[in-house]
């Protein structure tokens, strides 16, 4: 068939600005998300060049990674900290940008604000120095992290030379049992194919489990992209896209409404197109997750034992032993955050679970909204009241436990269920032992003081 | 950028398969607005323990290992696209990395910051562990215009981007390249329909 293109060639192919010779191709990015960590070198380099900042008004800064989630109204007290927030403020105020930072009533971590915000769209390619920009590959876009001289690349230009990836296409049939959630496709996804599985390829994500999934879950199957090694994840727009975007802030117009619908729908995998390598999964098989290791491929079903690894250095570190199960095992933490799982419906769903319920004597429960949108809404919606009267610390917006750059770190040797991605040693504070799991796992988790296997708790 | 073409070199070795740049470079030492002094802080949690005293079985802490190049496991700088890990892997002296497998972002960030990627076979890697292991002060030679690197009877010829290798050989990096392309992001930008 001739001239059959997968979405992501369609937009590759519309985002080439020229071909370099050697197979790279200067591809041209709509939408650069900046936060305080990997912006600062970008900007000094920017000044030393005497280069302008080239489209002021397709970058937008949030502070995110290193900011605290309490008492935010405060002057930061780590001073390391303090200096790095400071310079973004100041180099959004020397560059015009706008910078949703702390104070600011949109503030929050980068890749729940820009879809909440209504600035990431499909058709799109959108880049950040923040590996978990394929986030914004859920609308149908190109979206992927790039390194802080890249960063410093797109300031200047615009555009970025890039190597293109091959083509993915991770197919999910059928429908998800109860208890079962986007997080947990994803890591079982990957505990398929490992933390290399995916390099050097460009996802995407098909089939009736995926369609079936709300905006929200669709970020958190595309968010954990990279932790397969893939440079990005996306799934075609369709209606509940489009109703998704439909009235946000940064939304095209009435006028363009139904030109922008019009363009989306032709953001598709043409029939006959084909993908470098596919994979198949059915979506019943699927059950709910949890981490046992120290990176995000080692995942396994709820129920099942720590398996057999051909090195000793990732269950020494847990502390785990293989042939051990995981359920039953008293945890000290719980985390509930990260761009992964922080939105308004991850928290809906956590209420509803612990709603009349108390965590256990034993367990420190953290939940971190992913925006102030997210707390204003979780609050009118009363949930902020559920998860007090559950014994949960309610925090401000931030990345917060994920990766412990702030003071919101595990200590060594405690186990934390987490909702974040990343499980790697050290990962939330030096020795602390990570599990990755669905927000619904994590909340069975801090009510039972031990993992559990949410299913049994289920209306 | 400091170009890169012919060099001879010990080389350190780390048989550790998926290091990730969280081990490379912890977050907390993110916090840094300059692109100096990450060298000291290159894989922090394994060469120093909690009271900051060397860990003593740690390879960078032996002696006997020294270099400009370092040899890894597989999928070497996964995780984080943090560019940190390779201004903390430069910053420490590395100038070449081996490997049979490089995370994505990593590799981008690598080459873009003066450090050549060399990707071998797994077989490859397993007789260069084995050298290094019999004998440390095993040289490795380096022709990046040739795209060769020999190890005693062992010759690979690598494969390298075209592009990059041109950057790296002189030393220059995308940003004038880019920026001489203005006329033409223009052109696009004039004719291009987004939503």
């Amino acid at each position: 068939m001739e001239n059959q293109k997968t979405l992501f060639d369609k937009i590759w192919d519309a985002h080439i600005v020229k071909e370099v010779p050697g197979e790279r191709h200067v591809l041209y990015i709509d939408r650069h998300f900046i936060h305080e960590v990997t912006s600062p070198q970008a900007f000094a380099g920017l000044v030393e060049r005497g280069l302008p900042l080239y489209r002021k008004e397709k970058i937008i800064a949030t502070a995110d990674h290193n900011i605290p989630t309490k008492n935010q109204h405060l002057p930061i007290t780590e001073p390391l900290s303090r200096k790095q927030v400071d310079t973004l403020t100041q180099n959004c105020l020397n560059f015009d940008i706008p910078l949703y930072g702390m104070g600011h009533d949109k503030q929050g971590i980068v890749h729940v604000i820009g879809p909440e915000q209504g600035i990431t769209k499909p058709g799109m390619t959108i880049v950040c120095g923040d590996s978990h920009t394929s986030t914004h590959g859920a609308f149908g876009s190109i979206a992927f992290g790039i390194g802080t001289s890249q960063v410093e690349q797109v300031m200047a230009s615009q555009s970025l030379i890039l190597d293109k990836p091959k083509t993915m296409r991770i197919t999910v049939d059928g429908q998800l049992g109860d208890g079962v959630t986007a997080k947990d496709v994803i890591l079982y996804i990957i505990s398929k194919l490992t933390t290399s599985g995916g390099t050097g390829y460009f996802v995407e994500y098909a089939g009736e489990a995926i369609r079936s999934l709300s905006m929200e879950a669709r970020m958190t199957i595309c968010n954990m992209s990279i932790e397969m090694g893939a440079r990005g994840g996306m799934i075609a727009p369709d209606d509940i896209t489009y109703t998704y975007i439909n009235g946000r802030e940064h939304a095209p117009s009435e006028e363009v409404w139904d030109e922008a619908i019009a363009y989306w729908s032709t953001l598709y995998s043409d029939e006959g197109a084909q993908f470098d390598k596919e994979y198949q999964y059915q979506a019943e098989e699927i059950p709910p997750m949890i981490t046992f290791g120290t990176n995000p491929g080692m995942g396994i079903p709820i129920n099942a034992k720590v398996p057999e690894l051909k090195d000793d250095k990732a269950l020494n570190y847990m502390g785990l032993k293989s042939g051990e199960y995981l359920v039953g095992k008293k945890v000290q933490h719980v985390f509930i955050g990260s761009c992964t799982n922080a939105r308004i419906e991850d928290l809906r769903e956590v209420a509803n679970f612990v709603k009349g319920k108390h965590r256990a004597a034993d367990i420190k429960v953290m939940i971190v909204p992913g925006s102030k949108a997210v707390e204003s809404q979780a609050r009118a919606e009363g949930l902020d009241k559920v998860f007090v009267s559950a014994g949960f610390e309610l925090r401000s917006p931030g990345c917060s436990a994920c990766l412990g750059m702030n003071e919101d770190k595990i200590p060594s040797g405690e186990y934390c269920v987490s909702t974040s991605n990343r499980n790697f040693e050290g990962r939330q504070g030096q020795g602390a032992r990570t599990l990755l799991a669905s927000p619904l796992t994590a909340a069975a988790t801090a009510i039972y003081g031990k993992i559990v296997d949410v299913r049994k708790y289920l209306n | 950028m400091e170009p890169i073409n012919t060099l001879t070199s010990t080389a350190i070795p780390l048989p550790i398969e998926d290091v990730d740049t969280d081990q490379i470079i912890p977050a907390r030492f993110l916090k840094a607005v300059t692109k100096q002094g990450f060298g000291d802080n290159l894989f922090r949690d394994w060469r120093f323990d909690t009271n900051d005293q060397p860990i003593s079985d740690f390879v960078l802490n032996n002696p006997t290992y020294k270099g400009e190049v370092l040899v890894a496991g597989k999928n070497f700088g996964c995780g984080s696209s943090r560019e940190h890990a390779a201004w903390a892997l430069g910053g420490y002296g590395f100038r070449v990395l081996i490997s049979s497998f490089f995370a994505d972002i990593f590799k981008g960030n690598v080459l873009n910051n003066g450090i050549l990627p060399i990707v071998v076979s797994d077989q490859e890697l397993n007789q260069i562990f084995l050298m290094i292991e019999s004998d440390p002060s095993t040289q490795f030679v380096l022709n990046l215009e040739l795209q060769t690197l020999q190890v005693n009877d062992l010759i690979v010829r690598f494969d390298i981007d075209q592009y990059k290798k041109q950057c790296l050989l002189k030393g220059q990096d995308d940003i004038d390249y880019l920026v001489s392309l203005k006329s033409e992001i223009e052109a696009f930008e004039s004719k291009q329909v987004l939503y």
